[in-house]
């Protein structure tokens, strides 16, 4: 099962503020009765994008008209905490983002995101709060994400440093993101190990 | 230099390095639940895989369970959801403890009951709220659906180690303070992004003065802190919780239960960090947020912006509080209930039912307070019908529910209506947590839920009930 190594990712992108942006808020509970991930991508963020009594559409950048075409979703600290849902990243995946930069990353989002070849890179505050203004006040702004370097570029003229955990990096750049293939070849591996505990 | 538990559990589960530098690490135990499971069937089915050790996982349904009425799904999702689980364990040769086996309930609460949960063990469920069964000394952490597929095909995931750190409170608690309190001090000192990248070990004489409910009701929030996975080591009490449960080992008992023993950390283990806490610097807290780790004690005052250190944090409790509709700088204490949620993985297990049934009685719930209790299990539901539980919340104006997770993540009917605001036993008061989008969660212990019910009123505990002799940590 190859997989096709995410070395590089470009396109726009919109900011998403606040900190401990959690997975409910990314993916409301109700919208997890389902049992595929097909069409997730429409409830992403939902709670926030629209006005529960009214059903208007609310300020939230992801309405924003000039934010429509993003790929790349900035955001804060602590960016995917509480449930570990992956209906979040999914959403997300299917909302049409590609990758995320934020200040930190709860860890089971992380992982999940990761195993669906969308980058989750970390970036400092000055740099975040850089990139968010240059989206800002031009939306076109195109950010590249350089998997491989571990630096972020944009049209703007910002080139900064971004960190993601080693395993992270070369699972996605060597095409190893989903790692079931290599789970499964190691099988012998794993009835030794499963022979050795008391309990399996 | 010795081994902390974390590290013991993790080189004997270790199946070998993956490319990416990632250990290939063997879950013994695994968990599944309706909501993150069918993709995971679905992802094996398109792969042609089986599950590999069929006997090693178990089931039941929790999230979308109706507690008024069990056997009617409140919708046809729902129904189509239970009706996969049930099809894929069948399909795939899974013990699943379904509505009439009289086992079903919360994960996290039929795992310890069932005697599934054992020290010295892996555990992996799609459900973040696993570390629960760290109380016993296991290594258990929350995994995504994708991963679910790994443990099914291989009984295995790809994991990157974790650090240890090393949270001691030491001292006595006072009266009125319970397990629930320690966590949420915990998270408020630490944050909730301060334990990514480690393992809780929860040490010090009040863990190990803890019953292994109250345990669970500690490691359950670790995730609440930033930490996949919290652990107590196991002693005398985890030996004598387990003995006799159905999926123990009983015939070998003794050295099963020394084997267990044996994995508690070394005197001289290492540790990434330490942190030491005083337990009498622990009073009852609640949340005034929309992150767990927005705690003040009952006594303090409601954060104000203009106060914050740094223009950051001073939007994120504008933001808050905005959401909260609460004012800044006043006391917590006198703000308004409209719902009291008693119950999920955090706190819906016999002790926390028992100690609330002490107080309530002779009490009644405020008129204009809706007041659910829902326990953990079908078999938390008898033990509390055997001791005559339900009648004592009954006649103090609580509704007396079947188990499920119900109100803690409101996938089934128990939701808040609007922007109501709910004193809950539970783990979360994420914007839009208990069902509305606009409703409003403050955290704390059961019997804090309990004044807070009767007052009509965010309340503390304390000046209601006499909990001088409170069966928290003695």
């Amino acid at each position: 099962m190859a997989l096709d190594p995410v070395k590089q990712v470009s396109g726009t992108g919109v900011f998403i503020p606040g900190a401990d942006i959690d997975t409910d808020r990314i993916i409301p509970a109700r919208f997890m009765k389902c049992v595929t991930f097909d069409g997730l991508g429409e409830f992403a963020f939902y709670d926030v994008r629209f006005d529960s009594e009214t059903g208007k559409k609310t300020s939230h950048p992801l309405n924003d008209e000039r934010f429509k075409d993003a790929s790349i979703l900035i955001a804060g600290v602590n960016f995917g905490c509480g449930s570990s849902r992956e209906h979040a990243p999914q959403s997300l995946r299917k909302y049409g983002f590609n990758a995320v930069i934020a200040e930190s990353f709860a860890e089971i989002f992380y992982g999940n995101s990761t195993t669906l070849a969308m980058p989750c890179v970390m970036a400092a505050a000055d740099d975040i709060a850089a990139l968010r203004a240059a989206v800002e006040s031009d939306p076109t702004t195109e950010i590249t994400i350089d998997v491989e370097a571990l630096r972020v570029r944009s049209s703007s003229g910002l080139d900064f440093a971004v960190k993601m955990p080693e395993s992270a990096r070369e699972a996605l750049v060597s095409g190893r993101w989903d790692p079931i293939q290599e789970l499964l070849d190691n099988d012998a591996a794993i009835n030794d190990r499963a022979k050795a505990l008391h309990y399996v | 230099m010795g081994k902390s538990l974390f590290q013991k559990v993790w080189d004997s589960h270790r199946v070998g390095t993956l490319g990416d530098g990632r250990t290939q690490l063997f879950i013994g135990t695994h968990l599944i639940h309706e909501v993150t499971s069918p993709q995971a069937f679905g992802m094996l089915r398109d792969l042609g895989l089986k599950v590999k050790f069929p006997q090693r996982t178990f089931a039941t349904i929790d999230h979308i369970v109706p507690t008024e009425n069990q056997d009617q799904p409140a919708d046809p999702l729902a129904a189509e959801m239970i009706d996969a689980i049930r099809k894929n364990c069948d399909d795939f040769g899974i013990t699943y403890f379904d509505l009439k086996s009289g086992k079903q309930g919360i994960v996290h609460v039929v795992g310890p009951e069932q005697g599934i949960t054992q020290p010295g063990t892996t555990i992996a469920c799609g459900d973040s709220h696993t570390a629960t069964h760290g109380a016993f000394g296991a290594i258990a952490f929350g995994i995504g659906t994708s991963q679910v597929r790994d443990v099914l095909a291989t009984q295995t995931i790809a994991l990157q180690e974790m650090k240890v750190r090393r949270i001691e409170v030491n001292g006595n608690l006072r009266p009125g303070v319970y397990a629930k309190d320690v966590i949420l001090h915990i998270i408020r000192l630490l944050g909730a992004n301060g334990g990514i990248g480690y393992a809780y070990e929860y040490a010090g004489d009040v863990f190990d003065r803890m019953s292994m409910e109250e345990r669970m009701t500690v490691c359950n929030m670790s995730i609440e802190g930033g930490a996949r996975c919290g652990y107590v080591n196991p002693d005398a009490k985890t030996i004598a919780y387990l003995q006799g449960r159905p999926y123990v080992d009983n015939k070998n008992f003794e050295e099963t239960a020394a084997r267990w023993l044996s994995f508690a950390s070394d005197a001289d283990a290492h540790f990434d960090d330490i942190v030491k806490i005083a337990a009498e610097d622990i009073e009852p807290t609640v949340t005034w947020g929309i992150s767990p780790d927005a705690g003040i004690s009952i006594t303090e005052n409601i954060p104000d912006p203009l106060t914050a250190p740094s223009p950051e944090q001073k939007a994120s409790i504008e933001e808050a509080l905005a959401y909260m509709k609460l004012p800044a700088g006043t006391p917590i204490q006198g703000v308004k209930i409209d719902v009291a949620f008693l119950g999920s993985c955090t706190n819906g297990r016999i002790s926390d039912f028992r100690e609330v049934a002490k107080y309530i009685k002779g009490h009644k719930v405020a008129a204009n307070v809706k007041a659910i209790a829902v326990p953990g299990s079908q078999i938390v539901a008898i033990q509390c019908e055997q001791e005559g539980i339900p009648e004592i919340f009954r006649e103090a104006g609580f509704e007396w529910r079947a188990a499920g997770c119900s109100m803690c993540l409101a996938m089934n009917p128990d939701k808040l209506i609007g922007d109501q605001l709910c004193a809950s036993s539970s783990n979360r008061n994420f914007k839009g947590r208990q069902g509305s989008p606009t409703g409003r969660t403050i955290l704390m212990s059961p019997v804090m839920v309990a004044a807070a019910a009767i007052k009509g009123e965010i309340t503390d505990a304390r000046e209601i009930f006499d909990l001088t002799e409170s069966a928290a940590v003695a």
